[in-house]
């Protein structure tokens, strides 16, 4: 059976609620927007509904405790094709299993999803080590990101620990939306306007070019030429981050 | 901000990148509801030198003026560099900018000593304190513990640290009085060992009483500079191991001496020691993770670690009687040691095969590097046993298979297959405890 959903989390899960009251094991599981009609099957179109998706989320809970839900959630946000079927597949087996199967990485599925999990860890450790704020005139923190996942909704709370006093925002400029925090709470936030990589300077303080100056003179002198490794150095800081580096800007 | 201390920026970061450390973990510092920054959990490297070494903390010298003499160190009196300091009020300006812009997660803050060891001293507990109590600042901050100071001053800069260090540089008394004749190793244990007693004593006082202040939460480090002095591998080893066990020293770094100056105390260099210096790495996370102890790495008959194998590797050649290892029965202990499977590794094979006995392919996809770790283990598929167990065609094996195509040194292969092959150094990643 196809499923298709609106690309939502409690969409996904949703469709996972149906496919089991069917009792009609999915074969694919795509948003619709991206469904491509075919000629031998209708899919069945699932609307999110919240109620469901919280059940589902219960029963991996009791299955897999927080470590279960935290898994899966966490691999649907790296939007990669086909991830829907490999978080139904773990739910399937968690529900059929007397035990917990969080650890099996005999099963090639769990194993996957625990790699892409891995991925997304890395990546907002990336985004909690990358993200660079600049100073607007009027005192707000401002960073632009264009992670490789959909990482923001995990990236976030790490900030709101550091940065309590302060107000911020941090904004995903290839998805358009941004986590917003004014010193009391957080939102998710999208601009009206398209959102380019770079900040206007006319937005910014002007002491702020003065400490990127600074930073850039720090990155520079802390460097040892004899110990120079570029392989290593591009490791750790992959190209593609680099345009949001202050460090590696000029 | 001016022209000025972009200037003192530049020199003063320039003196201080020679202190390898830059770990901003192991503290616990939350933070409060007006506060700025925590330093908790694990430390983040928010950009990379081309040297490949983290970068953590906002490292620089209070100042490059010093009345020692020391001939492995740039700030050293006779050194003919240009001398700079900074206000108390500009270190603290741009680790505040600098944290809130997420540059870095605190500062680590090092001096030459002008005046006297207490003046200076007195300096960097000033600005720990300016930072913590004035702009309630939690992010990370370590501080030198200068050989020398008094004990009141080394006390209060626990409280406002999360890490202190006092560095012992040479890996033995008797070098350190031929390159730094003003220094020895009393003065330096005196202010390591008031800092562990202190440690432990608030840890134990923590457990009791939970309003006990923090006392340099992140512990402390020290750092070793390789092979400007003779001393061997067993030695340098040695001595970590006693400052592990005795001082409850967090990290032990080794710096690869790397050619600053052309003191006439000092060895001429060609290059950095870094590959010694990354083998010393490897082994000190024998040392601290995999449960090894020195002699097993060491030993009198191989006083050095083996320039083209890893410890680990090294280790399992010396002792075929413990292997090969059964991956499906082997106690954790047992599957840590095979070469080629990692902390991470072991535990999920650990873990997995309760599922089910597990097979080759199982443990590459967990993340055993089976071209290295195929020669130590048995798993459900085969039995290795029947392949004998010659740790000198293991070690050609390792050596000179499986090499790159593109290495240059390939062609040298044909003519003497005995020929070592220069390995590419590289400097570990120098981030969590």
């Amino acid at each position: 059976m196809i499923y298709c959903y609106d690309g939502s989390w409690h969409g996904l899960l949703s469709v996972i609620f149906e496919s089991f009251r069917l009792r009609a094991p999915a074969t694919q599981i795509i948003p619709t927007d991206l469904f491509q009609p075919g000629f031998f099957e209708t899919p069945v179109t699932v609307s999110t509904d919240d109620e469901l998706a919280k059940r589902v989320l219960k029963g991996v809970r009791k299955k897999s405790g927080k470590a279960g839900t935290d898994l899966i959630y966490q691999c649907f946000l790296s939007e990669q094709a086909g991830i829907e079927l490999k978080i139904y597949h773990f739910v399937r087996i968690a529900m059929a299993s007397s035990e917990d199967v969080l650890h099996n990485y005999r099963d090639d599925t769990i194993l996957q999803l625990h790699k892409i999990k891995k991925m997304i860890g890395r990546e907002v450790h990336r985004m909690h080590a990358f993200v660079r704020f600049q100073e607007t005139k009027d005192g707000m923190l401002v960073a632009l990101i264009n992670p490789d996942f959909n990482v923001l909704p995990l990236s976030g709370k790490h900030f709101v620990d550091r940065y309590p006093a302060l107000h911020w925002l941090i904004y995903d400029t290839r998805r358009h939306y941004g986590w917003h925090y004014d010193q009391h709470q957080s939102r998710f936030i999208t601009l009206s306007e398209k959102q380019h990589d770079y900040l206007s300077v006319n937005l910014l303080t002007e002491l702020e070019t003065d400490y990127q100056t600074l930073w850039q003179t720090y990155f520079k002198k802390t460097d040892i030429p004899e110990r120079r490794n570029m392989k290593l150095h591009l490791q750790h800081v992959p190209k593609r981050y680099w345009k949001y580096l202050v460090e590696k800007w000029d | 901000m001016n022209n000025r201390t972009q200037e003192k920026l530049e020199i003063l970061a320039d003196a201080a990148k020679y202190d390898v450390s830059c770990s901003s973990s192991g503290s616990k510092r939350k933070n409060t509801k007006d506060g700025l920054g925590n330093a908790t959990g694990m430390g983040i490297c928010h950009t990379y030198t081309q040297d490949g070494r983290c970068v953590s903390l906002l490292k620089i010298l209070l100042t490059n003026h010093c009345i020692f003499d020391c001939a492995y160190c740039v700030s050293r009196r006779s050194n003919d560099v240009k001398r700079a300091a900074f206000t108390v009020q500009e270190v603290v300006d741009l680790t505040i900018n600098f944290y809130k812009r997420n540059y870095i997660e605190g500062l680590f803050l090092s001096s030459g000593i002008f005046k006297d060891v207490d003046y200076t001293m007195e300096r960097l507990v000033r600005i720990a304190k300016k930072l913590r109590l004035e702009h309630k600042f939690n992010g990370y901050i370590h501080l030198k513990a200068i050989p020398g100071a008094s004990d009141e001053l080394i006390h209060e800069a626990g409280l406002y640290a999360d890490r202190l260090s006092v560095n012992l540089e040479i890996p033995s008394e008797m070098s350190l009085k031929k390159v730094a004749p003003e220094k020895d190793y009393a003065s330096a244990f005196k202010p390591m060992n008031y800092l562990t007693e202190t440690i432990q004593g608030h840890k134990e006082e923590k457990k009791t009483i939970r309003s006990t202040p923090n006392f340099a939460p992140g512990g402390q480090s020290t750092q070793l500079v390789i092979g400007a002095t003779p001393e061997n591998d067993k030695h340098i080893l040695e001595l970590a191991d006693g400052l592990y066990q005795d001082q409850k020293l967090k990290r032990v770094y080794y710096s690869g001496y790397i050619p600053i100056s052309d003191d006439q105390r000092l060895p001429a260099l060609r290059a950095a020691p870094l590959q010694r210096e990354n083998r010393l790495y490897q082994a000190d996370w024998l040392l601290r993770f995999y449960g090894f102890k020195v002699s097993e790495i060491v030993d009198e008959e191989n006083p050095h670690l083996d320039p083209e194998l890893d410890p680990k590797m090294g280790y399992a050649l010396r002792h075929p009687e413990h292997f090969p290892i059964d991956i499906n029965k082997a106690d954790y202990e047992w599957i840590l040691r095979i070469p080629g499977v990692g902390v991470k590794s072991a535990k999920k094979i650990i873990k997995a095969r309760r599922f089910g006995r597990l097979r080759m392919e199982h443990l590459k996809k967990i993340g055993v590097i089976w071209k290295r770790a195929k020669y130590f283990l048995i798993s459900a598929d085969r039995d290795f046993i029947h392949l004998g167990f010659n740790p000198k065609v293991i070690r050609q094996e390792i050596l000179y298979n499986g090499k790159p195509k593109k290495d240059p040194n390939q062609l040298d292969l044909f003519g003497n297959p005995l020929a070592p092959i220069p390995l590419i150094a590289t400097t570990p990643q120098i981030k969590s405890v």
